[in-house]
C-alpha cells in the first residue's frame, strides 16, 4: 500500500512537485495500478533470464573521428535563459 | 603523518581519456579547454530529445589497456547502465556508466607505503561519461544563479575504484602518483590538462562511518583533505560524537572539508541497463592489447637500476614520466649513464619544473653535448647549470652559450696565476688560515674566483690555494 | 487505388505539386479533426513550387508527408504534444526525415499525438484531442492519432507515426487505414523522442499496403547513429506475389471475452478471405498473453521515467516563474509542464525502478517479457503469420475512458505483446461496426516484413474496405 509519504518521496526522486490537492488522487490511482501490476507475482519466473533487448546485436562502435559540433548559438537557441554563452541555471543551494 | 593503525582510506579516481580525439558517445572534439562555452556540443552530448549514444571504440581499448596495466581481469561481457539523478550539469537526467559487469575488476597496484610495500587492490575500472561544468557567480552557497557549460559533457572517463587499503594520506598520495605514472606510460590521457583527473576520497577511522570527500582536483588536495578529515574525525570521537556517513566538499582555499548534505541523504540511482547501447564482448581483444602495452614504470625502473647501475631514487625520478625515461635512455646511449642520471634527475627536471615546462623543451642532443663538456673538464658544474638555464630561457646550443657567456673553464695557468696573486695579496687571510681559521680560506678562494671572472672551478681553486700556501 | 502513392507521384510529376498541397492545406484549414499541431505551409509550398518548376527523382518525389510531433524535424517546432516542449525547435533532423527528404518527399507538418506518446486515444495532448474522421465525437486512437486522422481524413496522403505499445496500429484500426510497426531495430530511432526505447519503432500510416511497403523501403535500414539499428531487407519487390500455401496461426487468447462481437466477426470473415487466397490456418496458443499488459506498462513506465528526466527547462522548453534553488525550480517546471498521465507514468516508473522494488516490478516484467517473446517464437516456428484483431473494439467516444487510466491501458491488450517480443505487425481495415472501422492484425517473424506486407496486400486486393472513405464536411 502506497501512502502519501511514499508519493512525496517518489516525487522528490523524480523531480516532480505534487501539489497538496493532487496527492490523494495520485495515491488512489497508484494503488490501483500497482495492484494490477501484482498479477505478475503469479508468474513463476525463477529460471527465466530477463529480456533487456530483443535484438542480438553486440559490439556496435563508432571510430574515434571528430565530427562537426553545433555552433554555440545553435546549442543555446532553445534555452529559456542564457548569459555570455552559458546556460543560466537556478542556483545550486 | 605516519600510517595509523586505525585510518582507512579508499579512492575513486576519475581519469579523463582526453587523448581520444572525440567524446565517448559522439563525434564532438575533446579539445575543448580553451574554447568558448557550449561550442563543443551536439544533440548527443547536449542530450537533446531524440539523440542516441554510440560508443567510441578507442575508449574501450584504452579502458582495457588501463585494466591490464593495473593487473585486472577484463570482463567477458560488459554492459552500460543508466545512473539516474538530477543535476544541472547532467543534461539527460542520467549518466551512462557501468554497474554490474564493469569492464575490469580485481586488480592490484604495489606501492611503497609508510611501513613497507603495500598492495592496493583495485576493485574495478569502468567507463562512463563526464557531466558538464558548473560555473558559479560567486561561491557555491551564495551565488544567485549558476552558469552551465556542456563542452565537457560526454568526455570519456575511466573510473578506477580501490579497496580501502590505504592507511594514511601520504599513502593515498603515493598511490595516485603511481597511477598517474602508469596512465602517462599508456598514453591514454594528458595529465596536464585541467580536469584530467579528479579524485573522490573515502576515509574513516576504524569502527566508524566513512566520510566521502568529492571532486578533489589535485593530489596535494587529496593529501590535505584527508589529513583534515583525520583530525576532524578524531576530534569528534574525542568529544563522544558519532561521525556520520556523509558527502563532503574540499575547499581548496581554506584547506578544509565542508558538508554538502542535500535534503535527503539516500541517493537512489535506479540503475538499469542502457537500452540504447548493446552489450560488449571484448575479452578476445585482450591478447593483442596486452602485447601492445609498453614497459610499465615499475619494470622500467628496475631495468634502469640494473642496466645502467644508477641509484634507486634516480631511477624512480627518471621513470615517473615516460617522456623523461625516453629522454634519459636516448642520452644514456651516448654519454655516461650515471652522469646523465644525476644531471637529468637532479638538475634538468628541477629547472623544467621551475619554469613549468615539459622535457620536450630540451633536446637530448644538447644534454649529450653538455655532459661531454663536463666530462672533458671544459666547463664547471656551475657553468653547466647556467648553460641549461640559458638554453631554456633563450635558446641556442651549448657551444654557443658557453662562448657567449664566457663559461669555458679558465685554463690551468690562468688559474694558477690567480691563485698566486690571491695568496700573495691576502696576507692577513693567509695568516688567519695558518692560525687555524678555515673560513679565511674561503675569502682567498673568493678572490681567485674574482680574478678569473668566475671561470675557475671553485673546488679546484680551493685545492690550489691550499697547495700554494703550503708551498710558501 | 491499391498503389495510391505511385498514382499520386505520376500526377505530381505533371506539374501539380503546389496545387495538390494547397488543396490539402485548405482542407486542413476547414477541418474539425485537429490532426495537426504545426503546418509548414511556407517551406512546403516553396518546395512544391520548386518541384513543379524542375521535378526531382526519388521514391517519394514531390509527395507531401505528415510527421508525428514526437519525431525531430530541423527548424520545425517539435512538441510531443506537451506543454513542456512548446517552442522547442530541433537543430537536427531525425534519421527517417533525412531519408524521406533524400527520396524527394515534402514535409508538410507535424501531427497531434498523446503527450509523449503515452496513450491510446490522443486525448492527453496539450492541444486537445484529435478526432476520428468517421465519427467526429470519437477518438482516432493513439498515440499517433493525428497522423491517422490526417491520412484517413484526406488531409495527407501518408504519414509517419511511432508505435511503442500499439500507437501506430491502434489509430490505423480505429481510422480504417494501414499501420505498420516494423521489427524492433529495422527503422532508426535517431531523432525519435523517446518514451520507451526498448519497445518503440517509427512506422508508416497509409491508405494502402503498397504505400506502406514504399514508405518502409524509404525509412528502414542501418543508421550508424543508432546502436540498436539493423540492416534492411526488400519490401516492394515481392509485395504482389501470391500467398498460396501460407500457414496462419490464430492465437486463442486474442478472441472471446472482452472482444466486441462485431470485431470478432469481421476478423473471422477476414480469415475466410485469406483461406480463399490459398492460406491455411490453425489455432495456436500464446499462453502468457494475459500478463503482457502489466509487463509492458512496467517496462514502458520505467524507461519513460528515465527518458523524460531531461525535461527541466534549462536547455529547452518552458521555464516560467521565479527561479529558486535548482531542485525546486526543476520540480515546479516539470509539474507545470507535464500532463497528468505523463506525470503518473513517470512516478510509477520511478517507483518500479527504485531500490527495494526493482526485483518485484522491473526485473520481473523483463522475465515475463522473455516468456512472451518465447511464446511468439514457438508459435511462429510452426506457422508463418499470426492473425488477430488489432483492437478489442472500435473507436470509443472522446472522454469515455480518459478518467479511468486502467481501462485505457486494457485497450492495448492485443498490441503490446508484439512490442514486447519486437516482432513486426501490421493493421489493415477488415470491416465495419456500423460506420466505425475494424482492423485486422497480422504478426510476423523478426525481419519478415516482406511476408507480412505480401499477405496484407493480397487481403486488401480481395476486399473493398480500403476503398471506403469517411464523409468529412
Amino acid at each position: 500500500m502506497i501512502t502519501i509519504k511514499d508519493v512525496e518521496h517518489i516525487g522528490w526522486l523524480a523531480s516532480i512537485e505534487i501539489a497538496e490537492e493532487e496527492r490523494e488522487e495520485f495515491v488512489a490511482q497508484f494503488n490501483s495500478v500497482l495492484d494490477w501490476f501484482h498479477q505478475l507475482d503469479e508468474v513463476d519466473a525463477d529460471d527465466v533470464s530477463p529480456t533487456y533487448r530483443v535484438l542480438d546485436l553486440v559490439n556496435v562502435f563508432r571510430e574515434d573521428h571528430v565530427l562537426p559540433s553545433l555552433a554555440q548559438e545553435e546549442s543555446l537557441k532553445n534555452a529559456p535563459k542564457i548569459e555570455a554563452g552559458y546556460f543560466k541555471s537556478p542556483r545550486i543551494v | 603523518m605516519a600510517a595509523y593503525n586505525d585510518v582507512i582510506v579508499g579512492l575513486e579516481v576519475h581519469v579523463q581519456l582526453n587523448r581520444l580525439k572525440s567524446k565517448m558517445f559522439c563525434g564532438c572534439s575533446t579539445a575543448y579547454h580553451d574554447a568558448p562555452p557550449n561550442s563543443h556540443t551536439c544533440p548527443v552530448c547536449l542530450g537533446l530529445p531524440g539523440s542516441l549514444p554510440v560508443l567510441n571504440r578507442r575508449a574501450v581499448e584504452s579502458g582495457i589497456k588501463v585494466g591490464l596495466a593495473l593487473n585486472c581481469r577484463i570482463e567477458e561481457n560488459t554492459l552500460f547502465y543508466r545512473k539516474n539523478y538530477y543535476y544541472p550539469d547532467l543534461p539527460k537526467g542520467f549518466q551512462i556508466s557501468q554497474y554490474d559487469f564493469p569492464l575490469a575488476t580485481m586488480g592490484q597496484v604495489l606501492i611503497k607505503g609508510e611501513d613497507g610495500e603495500r598492495k592496493i587492490r583495485i576493485t574495478r575500472a569502468h567507463l562512463e561519461e563526464d557531466p558538464g561544468r558548473l560555473v558559479h557567480a560567486g561561491t557555491i552557497d551564495k551565488a544567485k544563479y549558476t552558469m552551465v557549460d556542456y563542452n565537457r559533457c560526454g568526455m570519456p572517463l575511466l573510473e578506477v575504484v580501490t579497496e580501502p587499503d590505504m592507511r594514511s594520506p601520504k599513502e593515498a598520495r603515493i598511490f595516485l602518483d603511481k597511477l598517474k605514472s602508469i596512465l602517462d606510460y599508456l598514453d591514454v590521457f594528458d595529465g596536464t590538462l585541467e580536469g584530467a583527473m579528479r579524485v573522490d576520497a573515502n576515509i574513516s577511522l576504524k569502527g566508524g562511518d566513512r566520510a566521502e570527500v568529492k571532486n578533489i582536483s589535485s593530489f596535494k588536495g587529496v593529501e590535505k583533505a584527508l589529513s583534515y578529515e583525520i583530525t576532524r574525525q578524531r576530534n569528534m570521537r574525542r568529544r563522544g560524537m558519532e561521525v556520520i556517513q556523509e558527502t563532503r566538499h574540499y575547499d581548496e582555499l581554506r584547506g578544509i572539508t565542508v558538508s554538502i548534505r542535500s535534503k535527503v541523504e539516500a541517493h537512489d540511482y535506479r540503475y538499469f541497463p542502457e537500452p540504447d547501447l548493446v552489450p560488449l564482448r571484448v575479452a578476445d581483444w585482450v591478447p593483442n592489447i596486452r602485447a601492445s602495452l609498453p614497459e610499465l614504470p615499475d619494470a622500467r625502473r628496475e631495468r634502469f637500476r640494473e642496466e645502467y647501475g644508477i641509484a634507486d631514487d634516480h631511477a624512480k625520478s627518471l621513470t615517473s614520466e615516460i617522456k623523461v625515461a625516453d629522454f634519459f635512455e636516448s642520452v644514456a646511449s651516448r654519454a655516461p649513464p650515471k652522469l646523465a642520471a644525476v644531471w637529468i634527475a637532479d638538475v634538468l627536471k628541477g629547472e623544467l619544473n621551475y619554469r613549468d615546462v615539459g622535457i620536450e623543451q630540451f633536446s637530448s642532443d644538447d644534454m649529450v653535448e653538455i655532459l661531454q663538456l663536463l666530462s672533458e673538464g671544459r666547463i664547471s658544474d656551475a657553468a653547466a647549470v647556467s648553460v641549461i638555464r640559458e638554453i631554456l630561457d633563450h635558446g641556442g646550443s651549448p657551444a654557443q652559450v658557453v662562448e657567449a657567456l664566457g663559461l669555458a673553464k679558465a685554463g690551468d695557468d690562468v688559474v694558477l696565476q690567480a691563485v698566486r696573486s690571491a695568496v700573495s695579496d691576502c696576507v692577513e687571510a693567509v695568516s688567519d688560515y695558518r692560525k687555524g681559521n678555515e673560513r679565511a680560506l674561503n675569502f682567498i678562494v673568493g678572490q681567485v674566483m674574482k680574478g678569473t671572472k668566475g671561470r675557475a672551478d671553485p673546488g679546484e681553486a680551493h685545492r690550489l690555494v691550499i697547495e700554494e700556501i703550503e708551498r710558501l | 487505388m491499391i498503389a495510391m502513392l505511385s498514382g499520386l507521384k505520376k500526377d505530381l510529376a505533371s506539374g501539380s505539386a503546389e496545387e495538390y498541397l494547397e488543396g490539402l492545406f485548405e482542407r486542413i484549414e476547414k477541418s474539425k479533426l485537429n490532426a495537426f499541431n504545426t503546418l509548414s505551409k511556407e517551406s512546403a509550398l516553396e518546395r512544391a513550387r520548386k518541384f513543379d518548376r524542375s521535378p526531382w527523382g526519388g521514391l517519394l518525389a514531390g509527395v507531401p508527408i505528415a510527421i508525428k510531433d514526437g519525431i525531430s524535424t530541423k527548424g520545425i517546432e517539435t512538441t510531443c504534444s506537451s506543454s513542456i516542449l512548446r517552442g522547442y525547435i530541433p537543430p537536427y533532423d531525425a534519421h527517417v526525415i533525412e531519408r524521406l527528404k533524400a527520396e524527394g518527399a515534402i514535409i508538410m507538418g507535424k501531427t497531434n499525438m498523446d503527450e509523449f506518446a503515452m496513450g491510446t486515444s490522443t486525448e492527453t495532448s496539450c492541444f486537445g484531442p484529435s478526432r476520428n474522421p468517421w465519427e467526429i465525437d470519437r477518438v482516432p486512437g493513439g498515440s499517433s492519432g493525428g497522423s491517422a486522422a490526417a491520412v484517413a481524413g484526406g488531409e495527407a496522403p501518408c504519414a509517419l507515426g511511432s508505435d511503442t505499445g500499439g500507437s501506430v496500429r491502434c489509430p490505423a484500426s480505429f481510422c480504417g487505414i494501414v499501420g505498420l510497426k516494423p521489427t524492433y531495430g529495422l527503422v532508426s530511432r535517431y531523432g525519435l523522442i523517446s518514451y520507451a526505447n526498448s519497445l518503440e519503432q517509427i512506422g508508416p500510416l497509409t491508405r494502402t499496403v503498397e504505400d506502406s511497403a514504399l514508405l518502409l523501403e524509404v525509412i528502414s535500414g542501418n543508421d550508424p547513429r543508432d546502436s540498436t539499428s539493423a540492416e534492411k531487407g526488400q519490401y516492394l519487390a515481392g509485395v504482389r506475389e501470391s500467398i498460396a500455401g501460407l500457414r496462419l496461426g490464430v492465437p486463442r487468447e486474442y478472441f472471446g471475452e472482452g472482444v466486441d462481437p462485431s470485431v470478432e466477426k469481421a476478423v473471422w470473415d477476414a480469415i475466410s478471405v485469406l483461406e480463399e487466397l490459398g492460406a491455411s490456418w490453425r489455432e495456436v496458443s500464446l499462453p502468457h498473453t494475459k500478463y503482457a499488459l502489466a509487463a509492458y506498462y512496467i517496462i514502458a513506465m520505467s524507461e519513460a521515467s528515465s527518458n523524460l528526466a531531461r525535461f527541466d527547462g534549462l536547455r529547452y522548453g518552458k521555464r516560467m516563474g521565479e527561479d529558486r534553488d535548482w531542485h525546486t525550480t526543476f520540480s515546479k517546471v516539470r509539474s507545470a509542464g507535464f500532463g497528468k498521465e505523463t506525470k503518473r507514468r513517470i512516478l510509477l516508473g520511478t517507483y518500479a525502478l527504485s531500490a527495494g522494488y526493482y526485483g518485484r516490478y522491473y526485473l520481473k516484467a523483463l522475465q515475463v517479457r522473455t516468456l512472451i517473446k518465447e511464446d511468439f517464437e514457438r508459435s511462429l516456428a510452426d506457422v508463418d503469420l499470426l492473425v488477430s484483431p488489432t483492437m478489442p473494439f472500435p473507436a470509443f467516444r472522446i472522454g469515455e475512458r480518459i478518467d479511468d487510466p486502467l481501462s485505457l491501458y486494457m485497450a492495448d491488450v492485443f498490441t503490446v505483446p508484439i512490442n514486447l517480443a519486437g516482432v513486426p505487425a501490421i493493421s489493415v481495415p477488415c470491416g465495419f461496426a456500423g460506420r466505425l472501422p475494424i482492423g485486422l492484425q497480422l504478426i510476423g517473424r523478426h525481419f519478415e516484413e516482406d511476408l507480412l506486407l505480401r499477405a496484407a496486400r493480397s487481403f486488401e486486393e480481395a476486399t473493398p474496405h480500403h476503398l471506403r472513405m469517411p464523409e468529412v464536411a
